[in-house]
């Protein structure tokens, strides 16, 4: 190109409209914090922000050691939904749906929170009996659910196949008419935009590489760009919750797993509502956008990698075809994984430590995305007042030694 | 797809094995005289290191039998195979990233 022909001041970005408003600043960490959130993902802005409106706690920093968002929070399959078997787990998923409900006004923010509805396939008859006595706890819990016989299940979603000829066959499916999908991105943002107007700094590429105790007390975090005193510290680092812990002398009953899921290519709207079935170890919805977004059950082996086998993407898909023959001819576009916390009972950890001033919100496995609010609203409370809130209070570090466990394998709808 | 390499059959592909989690987790010597502390330690916690972890595999579509491992769960790469019984070479440390918990292991 020659540059006789340019005109001086000229640019090409004159024409173009001004650069968006960023919806956070990028601060330097602080050499001090009421309260440090460790892991930038949606539970973590979800605590920053409602420790900020519920609490009025603002003195509050999330580091991150990546990008805002950029771990599980890019990685899941969005799913929202409350149906799960015990009161425990009806208590928080429940709390959770129902702030899903106000949080695009809450936040201001657009989140294409959308409640299309779940079906969770039943392919057997103990599937079948299963699924009925889940429908009739959330019932009782007060939770949309009903029984759905094949031909409704084709009615709620055309493209299911429930001909009787399949490996497979479809017996019946729950159906949580208020579950449904979110935009996990625009979750994400706008959590951080309320948490960055209360005054909390978000800190990016800021990995925490140690926790200080004192006495049976934390007191700070090292971290890549420098220690960081801290009056309390909140764990909620989904799959790297063992590998934190162990910096303050925890052990975990976690193990980290891949878990892949993939997108078509973009389509036609062709796919109304959510399927998902534990038996066959899929689970489908369609994104605005157009995509197939489609999870699978979890790579056998513990991993911290971000990715996962090969084989197990085509066992997920060949169950889905059989599902949905009409997707024989959809290209697949990109697959990829992220690295999940999976605890002995499918159900989670949030609460206290045997670390005053440490808390802990970790084991969500293949499931947390849903709770985002809720898990916030709640490690929030956890962390404000040093005692767990009435819905995380029966998820603590201790019913391993207790028995008081949450078993939740049958309503997690992943293959563990 | 990852290979991974049998000490009996050599390099076979990974669906054909069964993954078997952490090795050398012995059953308590004393069961009776376990807290329930301990009891929950050998029941339900195992090391999730982020590196070197000694494991257990199954040939389950091949001679289905099983044998340990030292892999890197960051990597993926297979460090060592070694036969059931045998203790890890010395040259690959398994990090536990962990405290050891306070089982009996063998």
């Amino acid at each position: 190109m020659s540059t006789s022909t340019s005109v001086v001041g000229a640019s090409p970005a004159d024409g173009l409209p001004d650069h968006p408003a960023f919806l956070w600043r990028n601060p330097a960490p602080k050499p001090s914090y009421d309260v440090v959130i460790v892991g930038g993902g949606g539970h973590g802005l979800a605590t920053a922000y409602y420790l900020a409106k519920n609490h009025g706690i603002t003195n509050v920093a999330v580091l991150e050691k990546g990008w805002l968002a950029g771990g599980n929070m890019a990685r899941n399959t969005t799913i929202i939904r409350s149906n799960y078997l015990w009161d425990e787990s009806s208590g928080i998923y429940e709390h959770s749906l129902k702030l899903w409900e106000g949080l695009e006004e809450d936040l201001d923010y657009p989140i294409l929170f959308s409640q299309r509805g779940v079906l969770n396939l039943a392919h057997g008859l103990q599937d079948v009996r299963d699924s009925r006595r889940r429908v009739y706890a959330n019932q009782l819990n007060g939770i949309d659910a009903e029984w759905l016989e094949p031909e409704d299940v084709a009615k709620v979603c055309p493209i299911v196949n429930i001909s009787p000829d399949i490996r497979y066959p479809v017996l019946g499916a729950t159906y949580q008419p208020r579950a449904g999908i979110a935009k996990h991105d625009y979750v994400a943002w706008g959590f951080a935009r309320r948490a960055d107007e209360y005054g909390i700094d978000l800190i990016q590429n800021c990995e925490v590489t140690g926790l200080d105790v004192a006495g049976d007390r934390v007191v700070g975090v090292q971290t890549t760009r420098g220690r960081i005193a801290a009056g309390k510290v909140a764990l909620s680092a989904a799959g790297h919750s063992s590998v934190l812990a162990g910096m303050a002398g925890l052990r975990l009953p976690i193990q980290s797993h891949p878990l892949q899921a993939l997108v078509s290519e973009l389509l036609e709207p062709v796919h109304p509502t959510v399927v998902m079935s534990n038996a066959v170890h899929v689970y489908v919805s369609q994104a605005h956008k157009g995509e197939l977004v489609m999870g699978a059950g979890i790579d056998s082996y513990n991993g911290y990698g971000q990715r996962g086998a090969f084989h197990i993407i085509e066992r997920q898909m060949s169950a889905a075809l059989e599902l949905f023959p009409v997707f024989a001819r959809a290209h697949l576009l990109r697959t990829w994984a992220g690295i999940v916390d999976v605890t002995p009972d499918a159900s989670p950890i949030v609460g206290l430590t045997p670390v005053d001033g440490l808390y802990l919100n970790c084991g969500w496995g293949t499931g947390g995305f849903k709770a985002t609010p809720g898990v916030g609203w709640c490690f929030a409370h956890t962390v404000a007042h040093d005692e767990p809130h009435p819905y995380n209070a029966p998820f603590t570090l201790d019913r391993f030694t207790t028995g008081a466990l949450v078993d939740e394998h049958g309503a997690a709808g992943v293959a563990h | 797809m990852q290979l991974i390499p049998c000490p009996w059959c050599g390099d076979r592909e990974e669906a054909e094995f069964h993954y078997g989690g952490q090795a050398h987790v012995a059953y308590p010597d004393d069961p009776h005289g376990l807290s329930d502390a301990q009891w929950a330690q050998f029941v339900f916690f195992r090391d999730n290191p982020k590196g070197p972890f000694a494991e257990r595999w199954m040939h389950a579509a091949g001679c289905r039998r099983w044998f340990n491992a030292v892999r890197d769960t960051a990597t993926h790469d297979l460090l060592a195979v070694y036969r059931t019984g045998q203790q890890p070479p010395q040259s690959i440390a398994p990090s536990t990233g962990q405290d050891q918990a306070q089982v009996a292991t063998a």
